[in-house]
């Protein structure tokens, strides 16, 4: 039983506060929605639960382990979809897939590949370069890249751009299955995707004026050596 | 080391496939090289006295303009994002990338390099050094190179800005590869040359690969 949480969680962008104060918990089999208008930091905030940015103040651990301790346990685990498909022009679908597979040390590769691409209804293009891809089949292709190697943890962002009304069918039947295995799945989404009862995360809720987070940034700084001292004072107790 | 041999297989994949990166290398070095004689004249004695220092100032030239591309097309189709993301360990791969960049364009420098030191009328006794000095000199500036390489990541005119951050850093290898083909045009040894190219090689290998992957992880940011 698997168990990935977040507590206040706040994301810095450049200049901008994104969120604050965020925190989340998942387990084994279940779906985490993230909504919010375009900016509240749906994509920021995969990107944290993926280790590719560091959050500003607070950590995600799974199984209670900070997840920047072991980030190749940590990326082992995680199948990360962002907005971009990373796929070659000049290779074909199999090929640009196989180093997905080789990276993650997948065993028996090749037939890992074609239950992906039978999985996704793109088994026909296997041999398709990809340049000549549609703008569909390449999301298709990339997730097709989830698929392959073990994992336990999908965060998806924006899956469904590009998809069709039955991929995006079937794409909520591969979440289902997911889950049935033990997986967590955290996705974004513009689009009702068909998944059952997912926990929904509004970042709109978490929105904070940067004004306000710094203010409360110099509060801290203030308590600090007095909260300190009162903790010492009850570990003395 | 899987991850390692992947990644190689396919940065050479995608340079057969795409092809006109090598070829445009090595276009570059051979037009640069002739250059000189229109410049300076046809006289024999002065080419064959600047060939050495010529073949290294071009060979470095040449290299820096492959550099951009070694991360950048990763970068923007968002590969990078998914290698930093891949359970083996960045340095590991970067590794293998900086080794396909030697393979597709220091390696080709490395055999055009004696025809060019036919055409300065360099004498023949330079041409073996010529070469085992390129050949430890050029891996150093493909490892060096990814470094600026990484660094320009999402900079506009990032082609200039690596020629600035890695053609002072490149000034090493020059001194001693052209160091130890006047060496051996003089008929002394050149083994020091070389040695010192060696550990200028060894410090690139372990140093590097670090840096460079810093340098990406930040420009995930």
């Amino acid at each position: 039983m698997a168990d990935f949480s977040g507590s206040d969680l706040t994301c810095l962008r450049g200049e901008r506060l994104v969120f604050g104060g965020l925190s989340f918990s998942a387990k084994s089999g279940d779906a985490v929605m993230l909504r919010g208008r375009n900016g509240a930091g749906k994509s920021s905030l995969l990107r944290l639960m993926a280790g590719l940015v560091a959050p500003r103040s607070g950590d995600l651990r799974w199984n209670g382990e900070n997840i920047a301790e072991d980030r190749t346990a940590h990326h082992a685990r995680t199948h990360y979809l962002g907005h971009q498909d990373a796929i070659k022009p000049v290779l074909t679908v199999r090929d640009n897939l196989r180093l997905w597979g080789q990276l993650r040390g997948v065993r028996d590769l090749e037939p890992a590949i074609d239950r992906a691409l039978t999985a996704l209804q793109i088994h026909h293009l296997a041999r398709v370069t990809g340049r000549y891809l549609s703008s569909g089949q390449k999301r298709r292709t990339a997730l097709a890249r989830v698929l392959i190697g073990q994992s336990d943890l999908w965060l998806l962002d924006e899956p469904t751009v590009g998809l069709d009304r039955e991929s995006c069918a079937e794409l909520a039947q591969l979440i289902t299955e997911f889950r049935g295995r033990g997986g967590i799945v955290v996705y974004s989404t513009h689009i009702d995707l068909d998944v059952e009862n997912p926990t929904i995360l509004d970042l709109d809720d978490f929105a904070i004026p940067m004004v306000e987070w710094l203010a409360e940034q110099d509060d801290l700084e203030d308590m600090a050596p007095a909260k300190r001292a009162a903790s010492s004072q009850e570990a003395a107790q | 080391m899987n991850g390692f041999l992947a990644i190689l297989q396919r940065d050479l994949r995608l340079a057969l496939r795409q092809g006109a990166d090598s070829v445009m290398v090595v276009a570059f070095f051979i037009v640069t090289t002739t250059l000189f004689p229109f410049g300076v004249g046809p006289e024999v004695n002065i080419l064959a006295r600047i060939a050495s220092g010529v073949i290294w100032v071009s060979a470095l030239l040449a290299a820096m303009l492959s550099l951009e591309r070694v991360f950048q097309a990763d970068y923007e189709d968002g590969t990078l994002e998914l290698l930093t993301l891949s359970p083996v360990s960045l340095e590991l791969l970067i590794l293998g990338k900086v080794l396909a960049h030697w393979l597709t364009t220091g390696l080709p420098l490395i055999i055009a390099a004696p025809l060019m030191a036919v055409m300065l009328n360099m004498d023949q006794d330079g041409f073996v050094t010529l070469m085992v000095a390129m050949l430890l000199g050029t891996p150093a500036l493909s490892l060096i190179g990814a470094i600026g390489a990484a660094l320009i990541l999402g900079a506009r005119r990032g082609g200039v800005l690596v020629s600035l951050l890695v053609l002072p850093l490149y000034i090493p290898v020059l001194i001693f590869g052209a160091g130890a083909v006047e060496a051996a045009l003089l008929g002394i040894s050149a083994t020091a040359q070389l040695q010192i190219m060696a550990a200028i090689l060894l410090l690139a290998l372990a140093a590097a690969p670090f840096a460079t992957a810093h340098a990406v992880r930040q420009a995930m940011e």
